[in-house]
């Protein structure tokens, strides 16, 4: 029994080593195989995204934006020839300390630019990576300024923490009347902390008083933080944490029969949390950077080909409802077109160098990039969850004008 | 003792010495070359991943297994130790023009030097990093090592698995410790550690050109590390270790003190321990108190009992496996198609599924691991190929006396 | 007095039922260490995995049906575990126990990730359980008023079976002295198997009203809660089963005291240091017998 396990281990280990030996050449050729029509020659995207963990809901919407727009548009036309585009999609797990290997086996793949990653701790931890391998990454939806600060390889189409803290800030005084904050993040994620950061220096600037308070990572129980915001008499909870922790803290909000509204950034625009919030007497309102309505002929397609495929449905979180992380998703594969184009070749170094000229008018609106890489981007769809329907309701756009 | 009874032992002992010298010259020509002469294509990015966080590991699960294996203490706390390790590295090497950025919420931090910078204002840049990466590397150890004396105190007094339990405790405890915002000016709370000098920023100038030492380096400190913890486990101290492992009782009646060496093992683990979350903090670019879970130790303490409890060379030989097999060679698993073909239970996580499924084949099935309790020593190898070489002689003559008989009759 | 009790009166609530839960997932773990002297690590995982089988099993079928085959199903896989990863090392040191435990808690991690594909499932509305109910000032689930009260019935049947029946008797003879118990005639087998499928239909039971208050699964969701169930186990005592209820609710409400003084961040350390500051000054727990090291 013992040799025979031995054995079977043992072969298991030799079949992976000779399938993986080669791994990365035959992608490219495999795909030619399949793509028999073009003239063979192929362009790989990386795409550096969570598919597990924390942030695994968010990251495959990202995700399903890039794959709609790859089955849009399959291939692009660089230097006068037609490539295929190819979508080499690698999980990093919303963990850091997995961040830098799946970054090098992006790299591996001889990917020409990478587009991501959803969460802002693994960008910042992989952006090294790509830049000591001269391959240009575009994020598409962290909002952590600290991701491009001083580098040149790091670019994004979204809009960045200290904007949104603002607008939430200006948001929360101005539409909700707020003179008390309870902010509430998790302990040791720097996408909570860096934004409740930013929202408490601008709510504080307008005379707003915050209350900041942590909970520890795979926490379940949200009913005393809830109970401590009650007692000390906040009228807004601020709760920019990622979507897993959100849906509880939305159905225990609804459990405790709490009347007041919850506010929260990009990561809570999530079917997953209009879900939670149906039927229940829970608003909650989220900052984003699209509003369903925005173009009709998108969104038509878009869940046409989501209903197409059982996987993408459950990906979805089980229904067609669009994410603006889909189309920020989307848009970022077309910038990424657009930068292949303006480069002229597939080189990441001609890419990089093209990038920062890269101006491309896309679902979410214009995208151009500034001297730090990031994005021109001077307002913020706020929504409101409809607990009868279950959908999103545009309420405003909301710009920082009053804060400056 | 048993080396003195046999003296013709000795010039199997060198030569087997030189053998294992000159490979190790082999395998760091081999990674000298790597690192500058080599191309970059997709294979050798994947092995310098995986090569660096194997050399990582490796040290790590050793300092584990001078614990768990050698001195019979199931510790829980390595992930503790780690983090410790890696964020007192970052805190000393973060450049001071960088501070403002990396604290940008904490008014530029507390600390606001860097060793490597330092050092390399007075020797140049390159020498610099090198010696100031090392120094900060040794403080991690020390850290981490004062932070076991000071837990050790109280925890060492508890039995088998209320120590593993309290030892689990305590890494959780330091995990909130390091991200609480009240001391934010040192550890930048929630938020990462970066811009400090990592395995890129080593190199080494030889004339007029610069040599880089990417995945040297770690090599090298884990590979000196190893030596020490290997020298330890042949002392004297390293028998005591043994003996409290075999039997407390016994080993407390022949007279060794049980708290000063398990302390002794534990504080030395926890050194190591540190200095490999030092590296591990190199190799990511970036620290966060996040990822060092339990999850990480269970996976440590997983890679060890793959290596065989108690083996040297099984730690490291089972390090590098798993980290290639996980990081590397299994990713296909997560694909959602082979060699061309799509496999529709091919999908993410799979991966780990199937990992666990092996590891669990070992526990159950090859509870010895890889190595068992031997090691890998080319001395014994030669040894074993004498007396192979010896034994068919022999039976050759035999053979070729039993003809000469038959002929003879 | 009354407004400070209105006002803190919702922290006690979710205090008792959390410490409630904790105590159902406890006793698996204080029953498993008082017989195999193990420390049953991947306790923790199969009540996740008895979460996300209601999650499946709501979807095709009604929610009675559903509450059943969750127990049945855990049960069956905690027996499994022990049959599978825990019998074959019977005569393996401890330490080769606890690594296989360590190893099915991975495994069970790993699978649920695959699974579920890393989303996390949200947990079916138990119709009576859901519902909304005010006590005092607080508004609040029905399931919180629930737990403590279907905790301590609980554990009061089983107190009583330990005590009266020829099974329980089992039990303690076996957790007093393995080997004797078994030259005595005891089948030591069904012995373990019945104490582990006693822990995990508490466990399940456990899952239901935890996840009801609580309702997302995801693969690490039993972690955290069955590393604080241990504790309580150590706190109480460990082998005691009312040691390990009374573990369990000490550490259900001091966590909540904790976040409601704004000390929010160390709320999960706290119950660490309780667990070693108890170690240290009463090794056995409130309630554990005290033991003596056979040479």
């Amino acid at each position: 029994m013992k040799k025979i396990l031995a054995l079977l281990l043992a072969g298991c280990m030799a079949f992976a080593l000779c399938a993986c030996g080669t791994p990365a050449e035959p992608s490219s050729q495999g795909n030619q195989g399949d793509n028999s029509t073009a003239s063979g020659d192929t362009v790989v995207i990386g795409v550096f995204e969570p598919l597990s963990g924390d942030n695994g809901a968010g990251g495959k919407q990202e995700v399903l934006g890039m794959q709609y727009a790859n089955s849009v548009t399959p291939t692009v036309d660089i230097g006068g020839k037609t490539y295929n585009v190819k979508l080499e999609v690698v999980d990093n797990e919303s963990s850091n300390d997995k961040a830098v290997s799946a970054a090098s086996n992006l790299i591996s793949k001889n990917v020409s630019v990478i587009l991501g990653s959803y969460g802002s701790g693994v960008s910042i931890a992989a952006s090294d990576t790509f830049g000591q391998a001269g391959i240009p990454a575009m994020g598409v939806t962290c909002t952590n300024p600290q991701i491009t600060e001083g580098n040149d390889h790091y670019f994004r189409i979204c809009f960045l923490d200290p904007f949104q803290g603002t607008v939430l800030a200006n948001f929360a005084k101005e539409e909700l009347d707020a003179k008390k904050v309870y902010c509430l993040g998790q302990l040791g994620n720097d996408y909570d902390q860096g934004l409740m950061n930013y929202f408490k220096q601008a709510a504080e600037g307008m005379g707003i008083e915050c209350v900041v308070e942590s909970f520890p990572v795979n926490n379940s129980d949200f009913t005393s933080y809830l109970t401590s915001a009650k007692n000390q008499g906040a009228d807004v909870i601020f709760a920019p944490t990622s979507i897993s922790y959100a849906q509880l803290i939305v159905k225990q909000a609804a459990a405790q029969g709490l009347d007041i509204p919850l506010l929260a950034s990009d990561t809570w625009d999530s079917n997953v949390i209009l879900g939670a919030a149906k039927g229940t007497d829970v608003d909650v309102y989220v900052t984003t950077f699209y509003a369903e309505g925005g173009n009709a002929e998108f969104e038509k397609g878009f869940k046409e080909w989501i209903k197409a495929d059982s996987t993408n449905l459950t990906n979805n979180g089980g229904n067609d409802i669009i994410s603006a992380v889909s189309v920020m998703g989307y848009d970022a594969y077309y910038t990424a077109l657009e930068a292949l184009k303006a480069a002229g070749s597939t080189n990441p170094a001609d890419v990089m160098a093209a990038l920062p000229k890269v101006n491309y008018t896309g679902i979410t609106g214009e995208i151009s990039f500034n001297e730090e890489g990031d994005a021109n981007r001077d307002s913020a769809f706020v929504k409101k969850s409809n607990s009868e329907t279950g959908l999103w309701e545009f309420v405003t756009v909301q710009g920082i004008k009053d804060a400056k | 003792m048993g080396k003195k009874l046999r003296p013709a032992a000795a010039p199997e002992k060198k030569l087997g010495s030189l053998i294992a010298v000159l490979l190790l010259v082999a395998l760091y020509v081999f990674l000298f070359m790597l690192d500058n002469a080599l191309p970059t294509n997709s294979t050798t990015i994947m092995l310098i991943t995986v090569l660096k966080k194997g050399a990582i590991y490796a040290l790590v699960c050793v300092s584990m297994n001078l614990l768990n294996g050698f001195t019979g203490l199931f510790s829980l706390g390595q992930a503790g130790f780690m983090l410790i390790g890696a964020y007192a590295y970052a805190i000393f090497s973060i450049p001071a023009e960088q501070h403002h950025s990396v604290y940008q919420y904490f008014d530029g931090g507390l600390i606001n030097f860097s060793i490597p910078e330092s050092l390399g204002n007075l020797l140049g840049e390159n020498a610099g990093n090198f010696l100031g990466a090392i120094i900060c590397i040794i403080i991690a150890g020390l850290v981490a090592a004062i932070f076991a004396a000071l837990i050790g105190i109280p925890v060492l007094r508890l039995k088998s698995d209320y120590l593993a339990i309290a030892t689990l405790g305590f890494a959780e405890i330091i995990r909130a410790i390091f991200q609480w915002n009240g001391l934010g000016r040192i550890t930048n709370g929630s938020n990462l550690l970066r811009k400090y000098t990592n395995f890129h920023d080593i190199k080494i100038q030889v004339g007029g050109t610069i040599f880089q030492l990417d995945t040297i380096f770690p090599f090298f400190i884990a590979t000196l590390s190893i030596l020490i913890i290997v020298l330890l486990v042949n002392s004297s101290y390293g028998r005591a270790f043994k003996s409290i492992r075999d039997d407390e009782v016994a080993a407390e009646a022949m007279g060794i003190n049980l708290f000063k060496h398990k302390m002794l093992s534990f504080i030395i683990s926890s050194f190591f321990a540190g200095v490999g979350g030092a590296l591990l903090a190199m190799f990511q670019t970036t620290v966060q108190a996040m990822p060092f879970q339990s999850t990480m130790t269970y996976e440590l303490l997983l890679i060890v009992v793959i290596g065989g409890i108690g083996s040297i060379t099984g730690s490291c030989i089972a390090s590098f496996l798993y980290i290639a097999c996980s990081e590397w060679w299994l990713r296909f698993l997560d694909s959602g198609s082979f060699m061309g073909m799509s496999v529709p239970f091919f999908r993410d996580g799979f991966r780990k599924v199937v990992f666990s499924v092996v590891i669990m084949i070992i526990v159950l099935f090859f509870s010895r691991g890889i190595m068992g309790d031997k090691e890998i020593s080319f001395s014994g190898m030669i040894r074993k190929l004498r007396r192979r070489k010896q034994v068919k002689a022999t039976v050759a003559d035999e053979a070729n006396q039993g003809k000469e008989g038959e002929t003879h009759e | 007095m009354s407004e400070f009790l209105s006002a803190n009166l919702p922290y006690l609530l979710s205090g008792i039922s959390v410490g409630g839960q904790y105590a159902l997932i406890a006793i698996g773990y204080t029953m498993v260490y008082g017989i195999l002297r193990l420390i049953n690590f991947a306790h923790g995982d199969v009540f996740m995995v008895a979460g996300l089988v209601m999650v499946y099993a709501t979807a095709s079928l009604p929610i009675p049906v559903s509450l059943i085959l969750v127990v049945v199903v855990t049960v069956a896989l905690g027996v499994l575990i022990e049959k599978v990863a825990y019998k074959p090392l019977r005569s393996a040191p401890r330490m080769s126990v606890m690594i296989s435990a360590i190893g099915v808690s991975y495994l069970l991690q790993n699978c649920a990730l695959y699974f579920t594909g890393g989303l996390p499932q949200i947990y079916p509305a138990v119709p009576f359980l859901s519902e909304k109910i005010k006590i005092g000032s607080a508004t609040t689930t029905v399931v919180t008023v629930i737990t403590p009260i279907l905790t301590i019935f609980l554990v009061i049947v089983l107190v009583t079976m330990i005590k009266k029946t020829k099974v329980g008797m089992a039990m303690r003879a076996v957790s007093r002295d393995f080997e004797t118990s078994e030259l005595m005639g005891i089948k030591i087998n069904n012995v373990i198997s019945m104490t582990f499928a006693i822990g995990c239909f508490l466990a399940a039971v456990g899952s239901m009203l935890y996840f009801t208050n609580y309702n997302s699964v995801i693969p690490t969701s039993g972690a955290m809660p069955g590393l604080k169930a241990f504790v309580a186990a150590v706190f109480g005592g460990i082998g005691s089963v009312p040691g390990a209820v009374i573990g369990a609710f000490i550490i259900g409400i001091c966590e909540n005291i904790i976040k409601g003084l704004g000390w929010t961040e160390f709320s999960d350390a706290f119950t660490f240091v309780l667990l070693i500051v108890i170690l240290l000054v009463k090794p056995t727990g409130i309630f554990g017998e005290k033991s003596t090291d056979k040479v």
